[in-house]
């Protein structure tokens, strides 16, 4: 008999598929399962509005529970309530800074404008000095840094809320 | 149906698709490398804003199609976009001014949503809010920065904001779609968004030492269906594949 605690578990095997060092778990794009012994119902919701990870998380997830033994499983996708990078665990923060990832800093809201830029330390060195070279990086949920000091070029996972 | 709905969510969904085809057109030839990946970012953020949308309008329809039906097989007189968004990319400068006079309206737009009775748009709303905030800091950036620059870049982006300023009062356009939105609590009350609108826009074109044009010709008629020529081509260019090969799929 299949529990929501196995359904947890396994989706903890499923990675992200743009950062995979990033479990769906760790990413905080699980929103809710449910088991009823047999079958499974997960509720995901997206990082971005564009993000197109959405499919192939969703086809991963039915693959890997299908591999578990559990062939009925529904995926259903959810906007609200909308997901922020408050939801990343601190394991996945700590995950992607030893890939080479700096993660979500405190940042202010995004409309003040001319506010202190936020200080995003090297995920490599761990100097402050680093400076940000664009608001946008290779993929929507990241920005792009350099350190000043190790002169590391690196993404930087930008805060969402 | 309630056709005054079905209106209303078109407008804000056409204005993402519009705006994200045209950003789009910028893939492989932005100024520089990250300028280049910033907007094909900005344009996969509203092309899955537009996606959303439409999917929600179609299902209000009730008439069987789906969102792809309605960003590839609708007529130019049939999308509801500003012509703000439609206007063509222009130089670097054009387009940062385009998307800082947009966003700027954006951001309060999805603010008031996220009240809206309807809970699909106050969802998208909620979401595309955090989306839009962003946007609009990097577009407000590159004016201050571009206006506030070189002679050249000053210049250039003065003219942009000449140019595009007449398409702003439809920012602001209301008709019946709007009253009926109002009174449904689809859409909460807008009255205050022009004011709030004016106070950013001069904050930041002042910081960018650009003047506001002072000649208040202004042109509307994207909400209605009567666009500006430049439609016409991003539509044939968007639509050519669902055209020639019908219900093509990959």
């Amino acid at each position: 008999m299949v529990t929501t605690a196995d359904i947890w578990q396994w989706l903890e095997e499923v990675s992200d598929p743009e950062i995979p060092v990033l479990t769906v778990v760790d990413l905080g794009v699980i929103r809710s399962v449910e088991c009823d012994g047999t079958t499974a119902h997960v509720v995901i919701t997206p990082t971005y509005s564009g993000c197109p990870a959405m499919k192939m998380i969703e086809e991963q997830i039915i693959e890997k529970l299908k591999e578990k033994g559990v062939d009925a499983c529904t995926v259903e996708l959810t906007l609200a309530p909308a997901w922020t990078t408050d939801w990343i665990t601190e394991a996945g923060k700590n995950k992607l800074r030893e890939y080479g990832i700096a993660p979500p800093e405190n940042e202010p809201d995004k409309t003040v404008l001319f506010a202190k830029p936020t200080v995003v330390p090297c995920p490599k060195c761990g100097s402050s000095n680093t400076r940000m070279i664009s608001l946008f990086g290779s993929t929507a949920c990241k920005a792009h840094y350099q350190c000043n000091d190790c002169l590391e070029p690196y993404d930087y996972f930008k805060c969402l809320r | 149906m309630n056709q005054a709905q079905v209106e209303f969510v078109l407008r804000i969904a056409d204005d993402s698709l519009i705006l994200g085809h045209r950003l789009s057109e910028w893939c492989g030839h932005g100024p520089i490398l990250e300028e280049d990946i910033a907007m094909t970012n900005i344009a996969l953020d509203l092309i899955g804003q537009a996606t959303t949308l439409l999917n929600h309008a179609a299902t209000l329809q009730g008439q069987g199609k789906t969102g792809d039906d309605l960003a590839f097989l609708r007529f130019d007189r049939e999308y509801r976009n500003l012509l703000l968004v439609e206007q063509p990319n222009g130089d670097f400068g054009m387009t940062m001014m385009r998307q800082f006079l947009f966003d700027a309206y954006r951001v309060l737009l999805f603010e008031r949503l996220q009240s809206s009775s309807d809970e699909m748009i106050s969802a998208i709303a909620e979401k595309s809010l955090k989306e839009t905030k962003y946007h609009f800091k990097h577009s407000s950036e590159w004016v201050i920065r571009l206006g506030d620059g070189t002679d050249e870049s000053h210049n250039r982006v003065q003219e942009s904001l000449n140019t595009l300023w007449r398409y702003t009062d439809e920012l602001f356009y209301a008709d019946a779609v709007d009253a009926a939105m109002l009174t449904s609590g689809v859409c909460p009350d807008l009255s205050d968004l022009r004011v709030q609108w004016e106070q950013t826009v001069h904050h930041v074109l002042n910081e960018a030492t650009l003047s506001i044009p002072t000649n208040n010709w202004k042109q509307e008629g994207g909400r209605k269906g009567m666009h500006s020529e430049h439609l016409g081509y991003i539509l044939a260019e968007m639509q050519y594949m669902q055209r020639a090969y019908p219900n093509m799929e990959w």
